[in-house]
């Protein structure tokens, strides 16, 4: 049985990253400090911005993806025969891989469907599934390590035992079994709750730990005295404690995620075609990576700035709300 | 010391009589038949009785379950009358697909995956480790913030991404690099190092990179504490405090991290082996799963499962060895 990794002594938790000094600069009001931090940090650090801007456009496309994929005036799953060229195996007329003003990002070879609204689609399906299992973790894995943390004793034994339990599994090649056993269900469903329920005893350990720190803090003991019942006292003083190090700790979890999705798609056991996905796209520009690279490296690209973007992101956040950081 | 061995001997024993039973149900749950599978098209009633029969598929869950895990310890036959085929200890059953013991295919597949893993880690530890180390000892230089951007950056590759460039970087234009393809150690000690060289260094620098951040952080954290200070104070050279002092207590996180991934990596490896062509575990499994191969990907998960519950003790043991804080 997996324990947790013991800490050792009185000394120093392992691991967080002491905050950079960027971080520190601004004054800090207990109160509202941390978005004044966060306006801080995005004044201070460009790269926050860029990744703010990569992470807003992105989500936009989630939210909006038939909207977005429209300005390029195709369909994810339009072909279009014109675009290729059927004397060379249907590669795609034109330079980088047909790019031109009909298609922002050139076609797919041999269907010549548009890659700019493949990708834009793509995009909605990655992170939807990304966000919900991330969704899905927090409130699974926040709700596990505050009972556990809070009420402690039997439920925290159990609770505990059933994080070990799941850290021990083999979580990707389960979820390669699952998804690959998996008929005919709806896979975007099916993968979200796959990837989440592997997810969730990272941010389960978090929260159970700070709540541990926080249960007997004179405030809590104050609101307790004051004849607060354990709800109140769950929603009103430990949650907002907990916050802070959950909200870094999910940021930094996302691109994990999306990296999960793009995995299991690029195997073939994710999203079926002909939804796109990025993991998908970049498995089938392999093929191409001679004859036609941009097929390869459109999708790999955007995977990447994601991915790159979320843990931007994620890092600043945790300088700004987690400076003593929870990670393992 | 004993005793808490015994324990954690007998916890893991329960994991993985616990991912075992998960993956079993698993089968049973969402909707796949075998014996309809191997029947194939022209196919009786008659005919799919027998081969339910045969596989061992016409008893209650429990019971199939039952005779599994009595199989591993004690050997069992499969199936009855002329097509009976016995299966010794441990004995985790026949592929469907071509009648072998599954333990003998994943010992046969074993060596391929430990020298990728083995390789990399040793790669991905002296580069991480470096990276991070050098980067924390010269906390917001140049060099730290180079090491760094390069890191996070790193970190936000695919694997597959890695890959296909190291190939057509290495293999193709340069000619530098043979297409790996698996020698034995034992039958070639330099062929096997550089054939596994690149699917080493595709998997290492991800690795390299979210190690380099881990033990960074975990750096500078040690070495802001009082007795690095004490130990300076007392005049020992630069060397010693860095590296008998810092190194030894920083590194406990990196251990954690360290024992969960290369478990992890013994059969996680899926899509490195599958790119690079090397006939590992990851290999068979992906393999097992394209075609329904139910006994394969049981055995594959337990054998995964094993993995890393044994990394884990292992780890927790090395915990008392690197940090003397630390006791049983």
């Amino acid at each position: 049985m997996t324990t947790l990794p013991p800490t050792p002594g009185p000394g120093p938790a392992p691991g967080p990253a002491p905050t950079p000094p960027t971080a520190v600069a601004a004054p800090v009001h207990p109160a509202d400090g941390a978005w004044r931090l966060v306006r801080a940090e995005l004044r201070r650090r460009a790269s926050l911005k860029v990744s703010l801007a990569v992470v807003a456009l992105f989500a936009a496309m989630t939210v909006a993806a038939p909207l977005i994929g429209a300005l390029g005036g195709w369909g994810p799953e339009e072909f279009d025969k014109s675009a290729v060229d059927p004397y060379l195996g249907g590669l795609p007329i034109g330079p980088l891989g047909g790019v031109s003003a009909e298609h922002w990002l050139g076609v797919e070879p041999v269907t010549g469907r548009d890659l700019f609204a493949r990708v834009v689609h793509g995009a909605q399906v990655s992170l939807l599934i990304a966000f919900a299992a991330t969704a899905i973790v927090v409130l699974a894995g926040t709700t596990a390590g505050i009972a556990a943390g809070y009420f402690g004793g039997r439920t925290d034994a159990v609770l505990s035992r059933l994080m070990d339990l799941t850290m021990s599994f083999p979580s990707l090649i389960f979820m390669i079994a699952m998804m690959s056993v998996a008929g005919d269900v709806d896979r975007i469903l099916l993968m979200t709750l796959v990837i989440g329920l592997f997810g969730w005893p990272g941010v389960a350990r978090v929260v159970r730990g700070q709540t541990l720190s926080l249960k007997h803090r004179e405030y809590v003991d104050a609101a307790r005295v004051g004849g607060s019942g354990p709800w109140r006292i769950l929603a009103r003083d430990i949650l907002p404690g907990v916050a802070g190090p959950v909200i870094a700790y999910t940021t930094l979890m996302v691109p994990g995620m999306i990296a999960t999705e793009a995995a299991l798609s690029y195997l073939g056991v994710g999203v079926r075609p002909p939804t796109p996905s990025w993991g998908q796209m970049i498995a089938e520009g392999v093929a191409y990576y001679d004859t036609d690279p941009m097929y390869f490296l459109v999708p790999s690209l955007c995977l990447f700035l994601t991915v790159l973007a979320f843990t931007l992101l994620g890092d600043a956040l945790r300088d700004v709300l987690d400076p003593r950081g929870s990670r393992t | 010391m004993i005793l808490y061995l015994g324990r954690r001997l007998l916890g893991m024993l329960g994991v993985l009589l616990a991912v075992a039973a998960v993956t079993f149900t698993l089968f049973h749950v969402l909707p796949s038949d075998p014996a309809a599978a191997a029947c194939g098209k022209a196919c009786s009633d008659e005919r799919l009785e027998a081969i339910r029969a045969t596989m061992g598929l016409d008893a209650p869950v429990w019971r199939q379950f039952a005779d599994f895990v009595t199989g591993i310890f004690t050997g069992r036959t499969l199936g009855t009358g002329p097509y009976a085929l016995r299966c010794d200890v441990p004995c985790l059953g026949y592929s469907y697909e071509n009648s072998e013991g599954v333990w003998d295919l994943l010992v046969d597949r074993l060596p391929v995956s430990a020298s990728l893993a083995a390789g990399a880690a040793v790669l991905w530890l002296a580069l991480g480790l470096t990276a991070g180390v050098t980067a924390a000892l010269r906390k917001d230089s140049l060099t730290d913030r180079a090491l760094m951007v390069g890191a996070v950056a790193a970190a936000s590759l695919p694997v597959y991404f890695t890959s296909v460039l190291l190939i057509h970087g290495l293999i193709r234009l340069t000619g530098l690099l043979p297409y790996p393809q698996y020698v034995p150690f034992t039958t070639d000690p330099p062929a096997w190092a550089s054939n596994l060289l690149l699917p080493w260094l595709a998997l290492a620098i991800l690795y390299a990179a979210m190690y380099a951040r881990q033990s960074r952080d975990a750096m500078i954290e040690t070495m802001a504490e009082p007795y690095i200070r004490t130990a300076r104070a007392k005049g020992l050279p630069r060397r010693t405090v860095v590296v008998k002092h810092g190194l030894r207590a920083g590194m406990t996180p990196v251990l954690t991290l360290f024992g969960m991934d290369l478990g992890g990596l013994l059969a996680g490896a899926v899509i490195t082996e599958s790119l690079f062509g090397l006939p590992g575990i990851g290999r068979l499994f992906h393999g097992a799963l394209t075609t329904g191969d139910q006994p394969v990907v049981l055995g594959v998960t337990l054998l995964a499962a094993t993995f890393i519950v044994v990394a884990n003790l292992a780890v927790d043991l090395l915990y008392a060895v690197v940090d003397p804080r630390v006791r049983y």
